[in-house]
């Protein structure tokens, strides 16, 4: 049987999501490409990472965006269980702080119910306290959204990469799609920088590049704007927590600054929306300005922030803002094989399942052909985390492979054997085994786990230590050995 | 060292107080030595102003050991001047476990008086068949 | 399970020397656990000299220092698990605790009588000093490049800036310069050099590496890798002054900007903590607010010599044998230490005044011609110059300390009258 062939621009947690739905046919030839070192590095890296209720889109204004997140989220529940990836479903609420708030929420709430979120309701200010005791007491009413739930963003991508790759998915890492080419008709190859890849379909899912990968077929024009965002991590022993995920009433631009836990326990705030120009698709630059307006908007939120001296990290990442503001996911107007499936800013990360299972749909309706397999593999098991499981479970694996005995990451007590699994799950960089395993990620931000790793990494990918990249080319961890440079 | 009469001043780096030290010297002789504290601060001016004298410490590249690198020092200080030399001749030293403290790894460096010895020891890597 | 009248937490130099004092003091079932393959903690990659002057009345390398203590060491019977990671620790009741130690061997559940935390410190990141920017490759704090030099044989860049001119800097510099880099400049927030002046000659003069004093780094710029770092003139309040921003070319930024002690898991069993050294409050045996847990060396307090870090592992030793042989460390009327003046803080904070005991502080602000006063025992020291570089040690004796009446001493440094 002759295979379709279909080329998914952009390993994100969008063009993850669709490679995983893709990879259920038999008759396609399903081949993800990132430009990255490693998937998930563009916007689905640095985000607040939460799996929206569905009340804030205006189905007038963004039906796309408005039809998608509720679905997504619904989705969420079923694949973050069979995909092993790491969730919680704690509910949000969103705090209003004056009468010019209140009527936002009910806004919301009437948006809420037309686009079918369940059990949303407007609560009072005892009730805003029983379900969030570091809710600010100036809160006159809240949104409470019991839905609403976190994912980890870097651990989705991952796994659902993992999973359509076992279930037959070519992944191309490092490779830039420079060209398509058509013959008039439709789209017959993509130009890489690691040569051609044949192709009958092209699903673009590039994320910030999405605007230039569309250029390349020409036809719709939009454009993407990088909207950045910075954040603040705390430590994981930092208090007050929350236990929810709490919003101010939202503005046109953004949800605003989110005070929120995330899944692996740090207690996070941000982002702020800044636009940048068009081009400065790498900007992920943290300002004291944005930083500081974070802080002064997290603050309201909440009783009290922790201590700054138990900051962490602070990091920004950008958001796809496309022209005209909602998801545009719709086939070329004259060029057959070519779909965008762009601008996947909020809600994009709760929308992906859902948008990735209208892909079938789409070629289908295009006149492509797609044939089940019989035995695709919905699940995935995720790399069990040692400091996790009990001192019972911690032997057992110890006997059965003495690298579970090796502490690599004290912080995060992460061992040898986590590190060599997530180096066999396609880490090739020391931010890739972080991603995976949480290697450096605690309170001393890699200062005594880098070194370690970067010697794995030698060893495992069988390079010299200092060419071990951080994150991607041009980030090696050293020039070379300790006496090269005497020998210039 | 010229004709005319030198100003000098040096920080004493022989004890934590580190005085400041001025020295005056003339036609290439030590005229006077002042503001140190006590008699190893002239000790140190007269060595400084003509000789200036360092203890060099590095690693060497070392094959079979359970590091790739064993670290060494000069045996005693050698000519300020001279070190950068000693670097670049020691980038160019390999040496084999296993190495114990004191062992001398390069005699007589560049001609210095010093040698080259071993300051943390090294032992041979096990190789499990 | 295996049981123990001492566990010592860290094989560092204070580790190791407490080790050494309890089994010369008659305990019996003494343990040294440390995660690393080899004892010593930082001082193999310390291949400089400076450590030992007197301890051994030498002047060593780390490495060498190391090696004289683990020879003592092999003279005596403990057990060392090497290898090993402590990630619990249980407080039973006064005369038994749990270590929980992870290695490839296994959990192992250690039950103890005693134990000294002696794990050391952490170094501060680029995120707790505020930098802001992106987040490219080359960035490292002191410590991690050593070891990358020094135990790996990594030459971490080329075109070096280095943050903080404390010791750990300054030394880096001059290691770096000593390998072919080329350090650009070492920027200091302070208007005085944070580490001591023999290393500014020694590690900048020498190779005319740039200090710049009362300057501040606000951002990094660079993609992959750094490429510049964006540096300003500060005023007395540590504030920006505006144009006075400027770029560095660089492709690596050391931080080296203060050391944090490393005492979580003890802070997990809810002892009293000094917000002043963010380590454990302890009393004149160096014992914790929980009884028969004691600390020392870095990990207690951030100690430029290690001949203090040896000796503070002696006192933990003899204190750990106390309350072992006499179950328990006897009742007293607890003197708490109060400070005044230029003083950032000193160790311990408590004393009983019924025996000799060595404090350990340092003040907040460089300063000449100041004497230290206790008013209650009436005793008065001069010191020609005080640095937040260099610690400030005093022993008081038991006579001194047996006519305090009060609840409390209060340490004074103030100007000295002529």
């Amino acid at each position: 049987m002759s295979k379709a062939r279909v080329a998914i621009i952009g390993a994100g947690i969008v063009g993850a999501s669709i490679a995983r739905v893709l990879s259920r046919y038999e008759n396609l030839e399903v081949h993800l490409i990132e430009m990255g070192a490693d998937v998930g590095w563009g916007v689905s890296k640095a985000n607040t990472a939460i799996l929206h209720a569905g009340y804030d889109d205006d189905p007038n204004l963004y039906p796309n965006r408005a039809k998608y997140c509720i679905r997504g989220n619904y989705l969420w529940r079923k694949w973050t269980k069979q995909l092993q990836i790491r969730a919680s479903w704690n509910g949000s609420l969103v705090l209003s702080f004056s009468e010019e708030d209140e009527e936002e929420l009910y806004n919301l709430l009437e948006r809420g119910e037309r686009n079918g979120v369940k059990e949303l309701r407007i609560i009072e200010k005892d009730e805003i306290q029983k379900l969030e005791k570091n809710a600010s007491p100036s809160a006159t009413l809240a949104l409470w959204a019991p839905t609403a739930g976190q994912i980890s963003p870097f651990e989705a991508v991952t796994a659902l990469v993992e999973n359509a790759v076992e279930n037959g998915v070519i992944l191309h890492l490092e490779t830039k799609v420079l060209d398509i080419v058509e013959d008039g008709t439709r789209i017959t190859k993509l130009v890489t920088n690691n040569g051609e890849i044949e192709v009958d379909w092209v699903i673009n899912a590039a994320g910030l590049y999405a605007d230039y990968i569309a250029k390349l077929v020409g036809g719709s024009e939009f454009k993407i704007t990088p909207r950045r965002g910075e954040y603040f991590l705390f430590d994981s022993t930092a208090e007050p927590k929350v236990s929810r995920i709490l919003f101010p009433a939202p503005k046109p631009k953004s949800k605003g600054v989110v005070v929120t836990t995330t899944v692996d326990g740090n207690l996070m705030i941000g982002p702020n929306a800044i636009d940048l120009p068009e081009e400065e698709k790498e900007n992920k630059e943290t300002t004291q300005e944005g930083l500081e307006e974070v802080w002064r908007d997290a603050s309201k939120l909440v009783k009290s922030l922790p201590s700054k001296s138990k900051v962490i990290k602070t990091f920004a990442g950008l958001r796809p803002e496309p022209t005209g503001g909602d998801f545009i996911i719709k086939p070329h107007d004259s060029l057959l094989g070519f779909i965008n499936v762009a601008g996947m800013r909020s809600p994009g990360l709760t929308s992906a399942p859902a948008v990735a299972y209208e892909i079938p749909k789409m070629l289908l309706h295009l006149g492509a052909r797609l044939v089940l397999k019989k035995n695709w593999n919905p699940t995935r098991k995720r790399i069990i985390r040692f400091s996790e499981v009990s001192n019972r479970r911690k032997n057992k694996l110890i006997a059965m492979n003495p690298l579970y005995g090796n502490i690599v990451c004290q912080c995060e007590m992460v061992t040898e054997a986590e590190v060599v699994e997530a180096i066999r799950r396609g880490a090739r960089t020391i931010e890739g085994v972080k991603l995976r395993t949480r290697a450096g990620m605690g309170r001393c931000q890699g200062a005594f786990c880098r070194a370690k790793i970067a010697m794995i990494l030698s060893r495992e990918l069988k390079i010299k230590p200092w060419q071990v990249r951080v994150k991607g080319a041009g980030s090696e961890i050293g020039v070379g050995d300790l006496f090269s440079l005497l020998h210039e | 060292m010229s004709n005319k009469r030198k100003v000098v001043k040096l920080i004493c780096i022989v004890c934590p107080i580190g005085c400041e030290i001025e020295v005056i010297v003339e036609n290439g002789n030590i005229i006077s030595i002042s503001g140190n504290k006590c008699p190893n601060g002239e000790k140190y001016a007269k060595e400084e102003v003509f000789h200036p004298k360092r203890l060099a410490f590095t690693v060497l590249r070392c094959k079979n050991g359970t590091m790739p690198t064993v670290a060494v020092k000069t045996s005693k200080p050698v000519s300020k001047f001279l070190i950068p030399s000693i670097m670049k001749y020691l980038s160019n030293v390999e040496v084999s476990a296993p190495l114990n403290v004191g062992d001398v790894v390069v005699q007589n460096i560049l001609d210095s008086g010093a040698d080259v010895i071993v300051t943390r020891s090294l032992d041979l890597l096990e190789r499990n068949s | 399970m295996c049981t123990y009248d001492l566990i010592v937490i860290g094989g560092g130099a204070s580790g190791i020397a407490a080790a050494i004092k309890a089994k010369e003091l008659g305990v019996k079932k003494v343990a040294l656990v440390d995660e690393k393959s080899y004892l010593g903690g930082v001082l193999p990659q310390c291949i400089h000299s400076g450590f030992g002057l007197v301890y051994f009345k030498k002047d060593l390398t780390g490495p060498e220092f190391t090696e004289k203590l683990v020879q003592k060491a092999k003279k005596l019977s403990f057990d060392v698990y090497s290898d090993t990671f402590v990630f619990k620790i249980i407080y039973r009741d006064y005369f038994e605790k749990l270590v929980y130690t992870v290695s490839k061997h296994g959990i192992k559940k250690l039950k103890t009588k005693t134990i000294i935390y002696s794990a050391g410190c952490r170094e501060r990141s680029i995120y707790e000093i505020g930098v802001v920017g992106s987040r490219p490759s080359g960035i490292f704090t002191a410590g991690e490049a050593q070891t990358l030099m020094d135990i790996y044989g990594i030459m971490p860049g080329k075109n070096i800036v280095i943050v903080g001119s404390g010791d750990v800097g300054l030394i880096m510099a001059r290691r770096f310069a000593l390998q072919g880099a080329n350090v650009k400049a070492v920027i200091e927030i302070m208007p005085y050099p944070g580490g001591l002046t023999r290393n500014i000659v020694q590690c900048l003069n020498d190779f005319n590496i740039p200090l710049l004093l009362s300057h501040s780094v606000l951002r990094v710029i660079g993609k992959d890798r750094i490429e510049e770092v964006e540096v300003c003139k500060v005023d007395e309040n540590k504030k920006c002054i505006e144009d006075s921003i400027f770029r560095i070319k660089c492709d690596t930024l050391i931080i080296s900007a203060g050391l944090v002690p490393r005492v979580e898991l003890l802070e997990d069993l809810g002892i009293s903590i000094d917000p002043l050294t963010k380590s454990a409050v302890v009393n004149d045996r160096l014992e914790t607010s929980l009884p028969g847990i004691f600390v020392a060396g870095n990990a207690l307090v951030v100690n430029d010599l290690v001949d203090y870090a040896v000796e503070q592992g002696e006192v933990v030793a003899q204190g750990a044998s106390e309350f072992i042989f006499n179950n328990g460390i006897s009742a007293a009327q607890w003197k708490k230490i109060k400070l005044n003046g230029n003083i950032r803080f000193f160790v311990p904070q408590l004393i009983s005044g019924e025996r000799d005991v060595i404090m350990y502080g340092r003040v907040i602000s460089p300063e000449e011609k100041v004497k230290l006063e206790i008013n209650e025992i009436k005793k008065e020291i001069s010191f020609f110059r005080v640095r937040p570089s260099e610690m400030i040690r005093l022993r008081l004796n038991k006579d001194e300390l047996s006519s305090v009446k009060t609840k409390s001493l209060t340490f004074s440094i103030s100007k000295r009258s002529e």
